[in-house]
């Protein structure tokens, strides 16, 4: 490559290069240009030894353009377009019916507080705000919950749910070498790349069934059996991403037996709790069966949708273990993974929630908000099903529309006619067929029932 | 309860620089000092949050108009252009030509973690050199991001100076292409930095072996109280057209130290390769945190960008810069006025938070265990924790253990 070539090894240090002169290894043509390019430069300052490094190509020559990231790149294409109509299904970012950014009342209440109480900024302990780390671990677990009492959670504050999937990700790689991660298929596109990164093998069990546009139970049970035991199975609490299709409470105890009869452990991703059903507890009941089990498990919480701080970066990781001191252990281990990586998490995400949850006034409200945000989703959900069916009359079933939770819905579209949606309709939404009704407003449900019903029927 | 499948996992010990604060929060003496971590301190011993700071999180709470969704994997883009210009210089052919790639991460440490895992990613020579000594977390950092680490020898304890001709030769043998960290100013933890004459032998020297710098920019206008004087390494470097990479933080010249703010800056050859890495830097972060907190760029963005704010920004990083150098000419003056055996002028000419006082693990040890006095066991003390109030009682201290302690 160009830049080996132009190696300066046989000069000695101290000595000025006449890039005239320059090692004639370089293909022996006029020295003033290489590949075409001429790369002497000549500036206003130029002094004797800005020529020492007038020959020399980029040492990142080599590097390709990274394609744009599927999900996040949905965003970027949506604010280049201009069309009037356009309408971004991208990202699961909650839009009010204005279609507008949403920022909580009660985190509002809680900055200022913040600011009128004048609190330092130095640095957390690298697991992080101790305020933080009991209210979240309670909020998950349930404040009566055994694992609590006995003291056997480690919990520690990380970069929202990627952060702390990536410490949990990082333990595995260190403690379970060769330990797979089972994740669903389909899953938030950017599982792999954390497990990738970490150097943690995974591969993929049945989840989505796309004839029934529902979920493949008997696939997902026969997947999970046949893993290696001791495996790690990526479960999403509530709200699955992408497809918006959740396990029954029966479903879920077969899980939890087949887990357990397997010696996998379970690693539940919770991004939505509250925003499911609308009740913070009653989207933790799958994440608490196992933990009423008496199983050890890991939990990713994130707090960027339920309390809207998706920019502040908050959540946690939780590992449940059989006693207080392996907990003590782990928590140990996860603090050595992190202070490399960024040394301790940042305080102002941490302090908003612990002083929400920490205050039953701001936690009511808060708990009010999440229902208002839920209740728009689910009324958006039966708008866009009503739309729908009083549009298309053939058989085809769109109850799944009724019947998936959260703020994505998995549409059954596939790549050519979600190209469609965005080419045609200027619907952004990503090529899974996934569409995020957190950012479907009432006013709009015609519009989109049109574009599905399109891409559907006209496209292959 | 069957056996946990944690089992094996051993309790690690505590970090030795975080570790210390630990320790000295179970003291209970009421003379203890803690001179561990890094973190600025009034003299009243209390952290603190400069005005402009909180002048600039009044605005943006009283902005009715801001949100908080997910920032861009890159961060706030006005906050990487001006971090950019505050550490290259406004006029920086580089910037203007478009050649550099900022992005923002979790202060020093993320940046560095950042730069490292695109390095072992891209890079063909996975192989970075640290000065010997450094700070603790730089060779976890860069051998968690996939780099393999060798050292270049820095501190001479007989000088308690620079081993100038060690670097020099520990340089001239690395493998063409090897990456090499500098200090940008102020090296933790011994308070040493090469002359501006030093720092031009060092840059032709790597220049001519094509060795690739990456600058760890902790205290930017902390070491001499100048911004653009403790820049001057970095752009030295940049003005002669090469490439290099610097990793900047806001935890100490803001004081935002627990709103993690930081940047990353590579410096290419030319803007198309700048675009190219910015994009795989995108790679690198998204499978770590998504994309980067929001509150600390915002405050540094907003004083950056407002003229008045930045003036009383270089107001107050100036009286902090020229509080600890009080610190040093008083704790110099307590140990000569008490005849503290030994040459303790290096208090004077080491610069920035840091004093590597020369004491050994045991005199530290003695010191935490008979004067509370809370420090690294490699002797490095923080200035930025003293006080007048306290110096005559480290000043005993350091007496004691020089005069007794083996």
């Amino acid at each position: 490559m160009a830049s080996s070539l132009l190696s300066f090894g046989s000069a000695s240090p101290l000595t000025l290069l006449d890039p005239l002169k320059v090692n004639p290894r370089v293909g022996g043509s006029n020295q003033a240009t290489f590949l075409g390019k001429n790369f002497i430069k000549t500036k206003k300052s130029f002094t004797r030894t800005s020529m020492a490094v007038a020959v020399e190509v980029s040492k990142f020559n080599e590097l390709t353009m990274a394609p744009p990231d599927p999900i996040l790149g949905v965003s970027e294409a949506f604010r280049a377009d201009t069309h009037e109509m356009k309408l971004n299904l991208g990202v699961g970012a909650y839009r009010t019916e204005d279609l507008q950014p949403y920022v909580l009342d009660v985190v509002k209440k809680a900055e200022n507080l913040m600011l009128e109480r004048g609190e330092n900024k130095e640095y957390l302990p690298i697991e992080g705000l101790a305020a933080f780390n009991k209210a979240t671990a309670e909020l998950l677990f349930g404040v009566e919950s055994s694992v609590l009492q006995q003291q056997r959670v480690a919990t520690v504050q990380g970069l929202s749910g990627t952060g702390s999937l990536r410490l949990a990700a990082e333990l595995i790689e260190r403690y379970f070498p060769g330990a797979k991660v089972l994740i669903s298929a389909p899953t938030w596109g950017n599982h792999k790349n954390i497990f990738n990164d970490a150097g943690v093998p995974w591969s993929e069990y049945r989840y989505y069934d796309p004839k029934t546009v529902g979920l493949d139970f008997d696939g997902m049970i026969s997947d999970i059996k046949a893993a290696p035991a001791g495996s790690f199975v990526l479960l999403h609490g509530c709200a699955h991403n992408p497809t918006g299709i959740d396990p029954t409470p029966e479903q879920w105890e077969v899980i939890a037996d087949v887990i357990q009869e397997k010696n996998h452990i379970p690693f539940f991703d919770v991004a939505y709790q509250g925003f499911a059903s609308g009740s913070l507890d009653e989207d933790a009941s799958s994440v608490r069966l196992f933990a009423d089990r008496g199983m050890e498990l890991l939990v990713a919480q994130s707090y960027s949708k339920n309390l809207g701080l998706y920019s502040e970066r908050i959540g946690a990781i939780n590992v449940v273990c059989s006693s207080s001191e392996v907990a003590q252990r782990v928590k140990s281990q996860l603090k050595r993974i992190a202070r490399p990586m960024y040394s301790n998490p940042p305080i102002h995400g941490a302090r908003i929630v612990a002083n929400v949850v920490g205050s039953p006034d701001l936690f009511n409200e808060w708990k009010e908000e999440m229902a208002l945000m839920a209740g728009r989703i689910k009324s958006v959900r039966q708008k866009l099903y009503d739309s729908i069916t009083s549009k298309e009359k053939t058989s085809k079933d769109w109850s799944f529309i009724l019947k998936q939770i959260g703020m994505f819905s998995f549409t059954g579209l596939n790549k050519a006619q979600s190209e469609n949606m965005t080419s045609k309709w200027h619907v952004y939404m990503t090529k899974d067929g996934r569409i995020s009704l957190a950012g479907l407003s009432a006013a709009k449900c015609d519009y989109l029932a049109d574009a599905i019903i399109d891409s559907y029927h006209n496209v292959s | 309860m069957s056996d946990s499948v944690f089992a094996s996992i051993v309790q690690a010990p505590e970090d030795p620089i975080l570790g210390v604060t630990v320790a000295y929060n179970k003291d209970q003496s009421p003379v203890k000092l803690n001179l561990g971590v890094g973190a600025y301190r009034t003299e009243e011993g209390k952290p603190l949050v400069l005005n402009v700071v909180r002048k600039a999180e009044q605005m943006l709470v009283n902005d009715e108009s801001r949100v908080k969704e997910y920032l861009p994997i890159t961060g706030v883009a006005d906050f990487n252009k001006l971090s950019a210009k505050l550490i290259f210089g406004a006029d920086s052919p580089a910037i203007q030509e478009n050649r550099v790639t900022t992005v923002q991460c979790l202060s020093g440490t993320g940046s560095l973690r950042v730069g490292g895992e695109f390095l072992a990613k891209h890079y063909h020579e996975k192989t970075i050199y640290i000065p010997l000594p450094t700070w603790g977390n730089h060779p976890k950092v860069f051998t968690l991001a996939g780099l393999s680490v060798k050292t270049y020898r820095y501190y001479d304890p007989k000088t308690r100076g620079l081993d100038f001709s060690g670097l020099l030769e520990d340089l001239q043998n690395a493998p063409s292409g090897a990456i090499v960290l500098l200090h940008a100013c102020a090296h933790n933890p011994t308070g040493v930095d090469p002359t501006s004459d030093q720092w031009e032998q060092i840059r032709q020297l790597m220049r001519s072996k094509a060795l690739l710098p990456f600058f760890d920019s902790a205290y930017q206008g902390f070491a001499s109280g100048s911004l653009d004087a403790d820049a001057t390494p970095v752009r030295m470097f940049v003005a002669d057209g090469g490439e290099c990479l610097a990793a900047q933080s806001y935890a100490k010249n803001m004081g935002l130290y627990g709103e993690r703010v930081g940047a990353l800056s590579i410096v290419c050859k030319g803007a198309d390769v700048a675009s190219r890495v910015e994009s795989q830097l995108k790679l690198v972060i998204r499978p770590m945190y998504s994309n980067p907190p929001i509150h600390g760029a915002s405050i540094v963005a907003a004083i950056l960008k407002d003229g008045d704010m930045y003036t009383e920004w270089t107001v107050e990083l100036k009286a902090m810069a020229d509080r600890i150098i009080s610190m040093r000419h008083q704790l110099f003056e307590a140990l000569q006025a008490k005849g503290t055996p030994g040459d303790w002028s290096h208090i004077i000419k080491q610069i920035g938070m840091f004093t590597f006082t020369g004491l050994n693990s045991d005199q530290v040890a003695f010191m935490t265990k008979e004067f509370h006095i809370y420090m690294t066991s490699d002797g490095r003390i923080s200035m930025a924790g003293l006080s007048s109030r306290t110096i005559p009682h480290l000043a005993n201290a350091i007496h004691a253990a020089v005069t007794k302690a083996a």
